[in-house]
């Protein structure tokens, strides 16, 4: 009994991949595949006995549908490339560290792991999931790195190599906080031990046990007094150079008069001193600094163009070639650029036929035809055969590196300026200003309480409570934006984002998903006859149109007789089965131009006009309803590097009150972002492509979008998944609470710092008044912060 | 009363010892990839130790 081809009832989908199957052929014991890559991978793994990898997830695999070119790690035989790349090499051992984007599942760490079965000369891996790295060691005598990269594109794991991992030392992960914070945690809780027999009465006999404790006191601040409290110090000082008062400045003297009259009082045996409190307060601080700053790891907020560009072409010189890595391609070098690689310096095609899709640099959705003897800029894509280009302009001179060397670009310094300092600043006057009239009152009464009333007053009314419910709000709502898929570069993009009145929207790749367009038919009606002839005829071609058509038609012709030719720029013609069909433009099927909208490709069978294929730009599901909702509360703009084919509809969604520009180079987007914010506008972007880079940065806000967090997006403020786009409006009002809720918790702390103030202007401020007052504040604010972000992000229906 | 100081010195080397663990943990790395091991672990077969 055969199977073959009759099993189709349900949908089958791909042992390795789980994509729906379209052919049923592709099978290996009795398991069936999407595509021959898939077969592959597991033909692999079942040879080593691996197939251990499918039964821990089901279909972990990715799909292999797109080919990877043979020669492509070729470059890695070069030694320089090598060195570059490798962390550690000695006589035996090779250590190297890939980023392998595609991992997402235990079965990729599993398989990772065991990579050392699948071939001798691999020894160990190490995974690290949050980066989606691989730290391999592999015996350089056995394999080269070249062969290890393939390996892992055997198996599915094609290595991410780019431009950027060139000579470029990885940055080692900032722990001092941690430790800080660590150390001042010890010093604390120690330190509020040794307080307690002060505070319950010891009895007067034991008075040598009680200086005991006040100097073990004193020893164990030292740390936090010197280490953990450094960071406030550097950040104060760094301000103040930039003369700029920020919170920590105030902090910092608080700590410094704490810490001086605690000296005091253990020197000179009259009181216990307010290490308990001053250690906690930095502790808590410390706490709240960290919450705050944890950012995403496996995210990269600081992308360039050079983490596109591939580390090497491949350079033809008299007949021979040889791979080259991008600083030292010369002027009239010729490359040779293959199918699906990007072209990394403007330059002259000399032989072949272009087909370059530069939707990633000026977000034109349909790749343009080029032919011999015209330019093609870095950053396009070659679809299609081989081509070679003479270069006429160095990678550092092309197109669109030039872009970077904007000053947009350069300014990486932007002032802090939340309003928490401002407020701080004028909560430090009061503070002076009740510390001198009570230092001054006491002066007066009874002189020896006046330098006590000071103190105490600084000591208590520090801006710490400020500083806690800033940073502890800040990270809560971090959390709960990642938590949403919504993720924030830094917590001071929170209160730029509740400033924000523009929303300005790219088109291709942020209001329309991906490249993916609607065909619609209109004309004559189609027989299912001629309909398999067009499917068959239009899969001929690589052309993304004649790709579109020939997904839309469906089923080709089992075994057609078909003679066609394709005509570049015009279209397509040929017999199928004895039927003349061409497929092309208005003036290759017509005779005459036709005034269009961008994408038509016109029908004709034997001679005979039938009808017209549209190309509809594919808009995510969510983006009528976002638009609308979004446009009663900001001013909403849509800037496209795309031709005005969607002019009509977007204007129709938008009304005329919102600005549609069209055609915009990528420098254009940015002119158009700061004249905006030349009239007073607080300009959000959003965007995804190299083309939008430039008006990201100079956006207030700038957001990247993409469809899978895994994937490359531009340097941004922060990065949101498509999925989450339709929430972007409650995002946005979670920040704006943001500033409500620090308020809330700050009156509150303002609360119990007034009732320590009513002791301290009387110079009655005893440390265990101090020691109860800290942590209760502290941790009233700490509960107010979250219960509050919470609340506000249940109210909003976020998960 | 030396009793208690005795306690006390104890009590604290036992604190210290412990930090020092802490520090010691995240200076070996075992908190940047806080996903894999708690997979790594459910596997039968382990990763070539070399």
């Amino acid at each position: 009994m055969s199977k073959n081809g009759s099993i189709q009832s349900t949908t089958l989908v791909c042992y390795h991949c789980g994509e729906t199957c379209r052919d049923t052929d592709i099978q290996a014991h009795d398991k069936h595949f999407c595509c021959e890559g898939c077969k592959m991978v597991y033909e692999i793994l079942n040879e080593h006995g691996m197939c251990a990898y499918y039964d821990l997830n089901q279909n972990p695999g990715q799909s292999q549908k797109i080919m990877i070119r043979s020669d492509k790690f070729a470059f890695l035989e070069d030694i320089s490339i090598q060195q570059s790349l490798i962390s550690f090499k000695d006589e035996q051992h090779t250590h190297i560290s890939f980023y392998l984007p595609q991992m997402h599942c235990s079965s990729c760490l599993w398989l990772l792991e065991q990579l050392y079965k699948l071939k001798e000369g691999v020894i160990s891996c190490k995974v690290n999931f949050e980066r989606k790295e691989a730290d391999i060691v592999f015996d350089h005598r056995l394999m080269s790195l070249r062969q290890l990269a393939e390996l892992l594109t055997g198996i599915g794991y094609e290595p991410y190599i780019s431009y950027h991992d060139l000579g470029k030392k990885k940055p080692v992960a900032d722990r001092k906080k941690i430790f800080r914070l660590g150390v001042a945690g010890f010093c604390f809780a120690n330190i509020m031990l040794m307080s307690f027999p002060e505070y319950l009465g010891i009895d007067d006999r034991e008075g040598q046990l009680l200086i005991f404790f006040r100097y073990l006191n004193l020893v164990l601040s030292l740390p936090v007094f010197f280490y953990s409290a450094g960071e406030f110090y550097s950040s104060a000082w760094t301000a103040l150079k930039q003369k700029f008062l920020n919170i920590d400045a105030p902090i910092v003297l608080a700590i410094w008069v704490t810490f001086a009259r605690s000296l005091y009082e253990v020197f000179t045996g009259t009181g216990s001193g307010y290490f308990d409190s001053m250690t906690g307060i930095v502790f808590f601080m410390l706490a709240g600094r960290v919450l705050q700053d944890r950012t995403h790891r496996q995210l990269n907020f600081d992308r360039d163009y050079t983490s596109y560009f591939p580390v090497a072409v491949t350079r033809i010189k008299d007949e021979l070639s040889s791979t080259v890595t991008l600083p030292d391609i010369c002027l009239n070098d010729t490359l040779l650029i293959h199918h699906q690689e990007l072209i990394p310096a403007d330059g002259i095609i000399t032989r072949g036929r272009a087909l370059i899709d530069y939707s990633f640099v000026t977000g034109e959705t349909l790749p343009v035809a080029k032919e011999m003897g015209e330019i093609v800029y870095a950053g396009g894509k070659q679809v299609g055969g081989n081509i070679e280009v003479l270069v006429i302009k160095e990678v550092a001179q092309s197109y669109l590196t030039r872009l970077w060397n904007k000053d947009v670009f350069k300014n990486g310094a932007n002032n802090e300026n939340s309003f928490v300092h401002g407020l701080s600043r004028w909560f430090t006057w009061v503070v002076f200003a009740v510390a001198i009239a009570a230092g001054a009152y006491w002066f007066w009464q009874d002189e020896s309480r006046s330098w006590n009333a000071i103190t105490a007053v600084l000591i208590i009314a520090c801006p710490c409570a400020l500083l806690l419910s800033n940073t502890f709000t800040n990270g809560n709502i971090l959390r709960i934006l990642s938590r949403n898929h919504f993720y924030l570069r830094h917590a001071t993009v929170i209160e730029k984002l509740a400033d924000i009145d523009t929303i300005v929207f790219d088109k291709t790749g942020t209001l329309t998903a991906g490249t993916e367009m609607e065909v619609v038919y209109d004309g004559k009606p189609i027989t299912p006859q001629i309909r398999k002839k067009i499917a068959t005829l239009a899969a001929q071609s690589t052309h993304p149109l004649s790709k579109g058509i020939a997904a839309w038609a469906g089923q080709p012709l089992k075994d057609p007789f078909l003679a066609f030719e394709e005509f570049p720029g015009k279209g397509i013609e040929g017999m199928v089965d004895g039927d003349l069909i061409a497929l092309g433009s208005a003036l290759f099927i017509t005779g005459r131009t036709q005034n269009d909208e961008a994408s038509v490709v016109y029908l004709s069978v034997e001679g005979k006009l039938l009808g017209r294929f549209r190309f509809r730009n594919h808009y995510r599901q969510s983006v009528p309803m976002l638009l609308r909702q979004l446009q009663e509360r900001f001013y909403v703009a849509v800037v496209s590097g795309d031709n005005d084919g969607e002019l009509p509809y977007l204007r129709k969604l938008l009304g005329l009150r919102s600005e549609l520009y069209f055609n915009q180079q990528p420098e254009d987007k940015l002119e158009v972002l700061k004249s905006m914010q030349q009239e007073g506008k607080k300009v959000m972007m959003i965007g995804d492509g190299l083309n939008d880079s430039g008006a990201l940065k100079q956006a207030d806000v700038g957001v990247a979008i993409t469809d899978n967090s895994n994937n490359f997006t531009p340097a941004s403020d922060a990065i949101i998944e498509a999925g989450s786009l339709p929430q972007l409006y409650q995002f946005i009002r979670l920040c704006r609470f943001n500033r409500t809720i620090v308020m809330a918790a700050f009156v509150i702390s303002i609360l119990y710092n007034i009732t320590g103030l009513f002791f301290a202007v009387q110079g009655t401020l005893s440390p265990m008044i101090a020691a109860i007052l800290m942590p209760c504040s502290s941790i009233s604010i700490l509960l107010i912060t979250f219960g509050l972000s919470n609340l506000a992000s249940r109210k909003l229906k976020l998960a | 009363m030396s009793v208690i100081i005795l306690l006390l010195i104890a009590s604290i080397s036992v604190a210290g010892l412990f930090l020092g663990a802490f520090i010691w943990s995240v200076k070996t790395g075992q908190y940047d990839d806080e996903e894999s091991p708690s997979v790594r672990m459910l596997f039968d077969q382990h990763p070539n130790k070399k």
